[in-house]
């Protein structure tokens, strides 16, 4: 089929298009452009002659009807003659849609748009951190009303969610940890050993690791691990209504879903974080044994002499509290799922944003609290 | 407007999950312009079928030809450009949910057609139009639409590139009566007005009676095609209880 095509000639004030090809979609761009600059000034009334074309679609149509709208602006008179039966139904369609409205226009870009945003976002961000407060306050409550009646803790649940979240992280937690016991070991070798102090590594092994680095980094992947999944979880039951579901059956979805979460990953990541203590403890004797002068039984003596039980205790008391962080805001975000797969997507990455944010706030303010109390 | 040759042409389908078949040696034909309705009980595999003639199913065995072409044997680029040809408008409409109702319209233009914007913009909203959707619908997004109108904005995109066989996976199911009977006459008339072939997967009765041309029922896994008068004579048990019940008995009683 030969694309479609016209020509004009005038007859007297007639002005007469001869049309024919396929006025169909790929002929489209040539027909729009060549019918926009159709110039007919002076005419009396414009004839199609559609006896050529061979075969119209909506997009065809389109183009005839939008040019008879247009010449009726300029109070020309436009008559279609000629098509065939088939094109005849399509074009009496087309002819019953009205002129039609523009789409909505793109948002532009202005500087008021820019403050209103930055105003609007700060909004946002206080009523996410009203609703959060909430959303903890509705926790404390449930654990509460749990405690009191313990037949009611999902322990089903409880349990598995600690195996997917502490037990299955083991590896992944353990082989990290070591590599940063390693990293940290070398550093200290690398400095300590210019002014002779190498031996101080394992001081700096032994604090950074049970005071920081180990329930830093067992958090970090945790809420990489175990908040993204919370959300994504309990969003998707939220879009497939399921949480509407456990509500209707007078079962709270606090009590069902979000305390077996928070309460076994406040459960899991002290014991994970224990382990990756030990872990990053080895990575930094292995690495010490390869470039000072110890053994291992030194490095675990003269560890043992570095650090006392305080240390190792000023790290783990973080350990629930961060646990408590990540499982809350993966569910709180969770919650907020509303409608669409893109909200899913949206609030998982939310979620593992905020709650690194919230640990390493908190992080901090343990570290100042700690500083005043002098430990 | 039936023609002796059929669009789409399927021989000795033979379909399987594991090691459950769902067809079996299934032959089927659906002639250029009309509208079948395909039916059957629950797990005869109705949307396999559609899913199977339009790629997304793996079939074990027969042929499959659209258009005169065999779609097993048709290249990357071939099986592209008769994509273009058809369209699909799945059971919950399956918009983008993070595009609006006209960038979903727009998808297809995007890849198959080359447009410039303003035209683009003006065919979208014909588009719109044409599915009976109102026209502040283009700058909303699927979360924000009910059922129904979700279902025309899938049609709306189905319709972008004004293919010549339009797939529908159970149009109305999910909506209210008025509704479903206004999206029957609304598949009707673009039917007619665009001339376009209608291959419906469906359990609506009030559909099958006011708007198919002819029916396809799946039993045995196999299919029986006829129009509404010839499938009341047949004597398969499951037929003429799908046809006898009193759910068929009033479909065909409105229709009358």
């Amino acid at each position: 089929m030969a694309a479609g095509w016209f020509e004009t000639t005038r007859a007297g004030e007639d002005v007469i298009l001869r049309a024919g090809g396929s006025w169909t979609l790929p002929a489209s761009r040539s027909l729009d452009s060549a019918l926009r600059q159709l110039s007919v000034a002076g005419a009396r009334q414009v004839l199609f002659d559609l006896a050529e074309v061979e075969a119209v679609d909506t997009a065809g149509a389109w183009l005839i009807k939008r040019t008879r709208l247009d010449l009726a602006a300029a109070g020309i008179d436009a008559v279609v003659r000629g098509a065939k039966q088939r094109q005849q139904a399509l074009l009496e369609r087309i002819d019953q849609v009205g002129a039609l409205p523009p789409l909505a226009p793109h948002p532009s870009f202005s500087l008021i748009d820019l403050v209103a945003g930055v105003g609007e976002g700060t909004f946002h961000a206080l009523g996410q951190a009203r609703d959060l407060l909430n959303f903890f306050g509705a926790v404390l409550i449930a654990i509460a009303r749990v405690a009191l009646r313990p037949r009611r803790i999902r322990f089903t649940s409880f349990v598995n969610n600690i195996q997917l979240h502490g037990l299955n992280a083991m590896p992944i937690v353990g082989v990290l940890l070591f590599l940063v016991g390693i990293v940290v070991a070398y550093q200290g070798v690398g400095q300590l050993s210019r002014f002779g102090a190498q031996i101080y590594t394992v001081d700096l092994v032994g604090i950074s690791v049970l005071r920081e680095m180990g329930v830093l980094i067992s958090s970090i992947v945790i809420a990489g691990r175990s908040g993204s999944a919370f959300t994504a979880q309990i969003g998707t039951m939220q879009v497939n209504e399921e949480i509407d579901a456990i509500r209707t059956m007078g079962l709270d979805p606090l009590e069902v879903l979000v305390l077996p979460r928070i309460l076994a990953l406040m459960v899991a990541l002290p014991l994970l974080t224990f382990f990756a203590n030990i872990m990053a403890i080895l990575g930094g004797a292995f690495m010490a044994t390869l470039t000072i002068d110890v053994t291992f039984a030194q490095f675990l003596s003269l560890l043992n002499q570095a650090v006392t039980l305080t240390h190792f205790w000023v790290g783990m008391v973080k350990a629930p509290v961060f646990a408590l962080i990540i499982a809350m805001v993966g569910c709180f975000e969770g919650m907020r799922v509303r409608g669409s797969a893109e909200s899913v997507g949206r609030l998982t990455t939310q979620a593992v944003v905020e709650a690194l944010f919230l640990v390493i706030v908190v992080d901090a303010f343990f570290s100042i609290l700690f500083s005043f109390l002098g430990i | 407007m039936a023609t002796a040759d059929p669009i789409i042409s399927v021989r000795g389908l033979r379909t399987q999950f594991g090691t459950q078949v769902i067809h079996d040696n299934l032959d089927l034909d659906v002639r250029a312009g009309e509208v079948l309705g395909v039916v059957g009980g629950s797990g005869t595999g109705k949307s396999v079928l559609l899913r199977t003639i339009i790629g997304l199913n793996p079939k074990r065995a027969g042929t499959i030809s659209v258009f005169g072409e065999d779609t097993g044997r048709l290249s990357e680029e071939e099986v592209r450009r008769l994509q273009s040809r058809w369209g699909v408008l799945f059971q919950a409409g399956a918009l983008f949910s993070s595009l609006t109702v006209a960038e979903n319209i727009q998808v297809p233009f995007r890849e198959h057609a080359d447009l410039p914007p303003a035209l683009m913009g003006e065919l979208t909203g014909l588009k719109i139009e044409l599915a009976g959707l109102a026209a502040d619908a283009g700058g909303k997004f699927p979360s924000e639409l009910s059922g129904g109108m979700r279902k025309r904005a899938g049609l709306a995109r189905a319709l972008a590139l004004d293919p010549e066989i339009l797939f529908l996976d159970e149009p109305t199911a999910g909506l209210d009566p008025i509704g479903a009977s206004a999206f029957d006459q609304l598949i009707r008339s673009l039917q007619q007005s665009l001339g376009l072939t209608v291959f419906m997967v469906t359990h609506d009765l009030d559909s099958l009676a006011t708007i198919c041309d002819r029916i396809a029922v799946l039993v045995d896994k196999r299919i029986k095609v006829g129009t509404m008068a010839e499938l009341l004579q047949d004597d398969h048990p499951w037929i003429r209880e799908y046809f006898h019940g009193p759910r068929g008995r009033a479909a065909r009683h409105s229709d009358d």
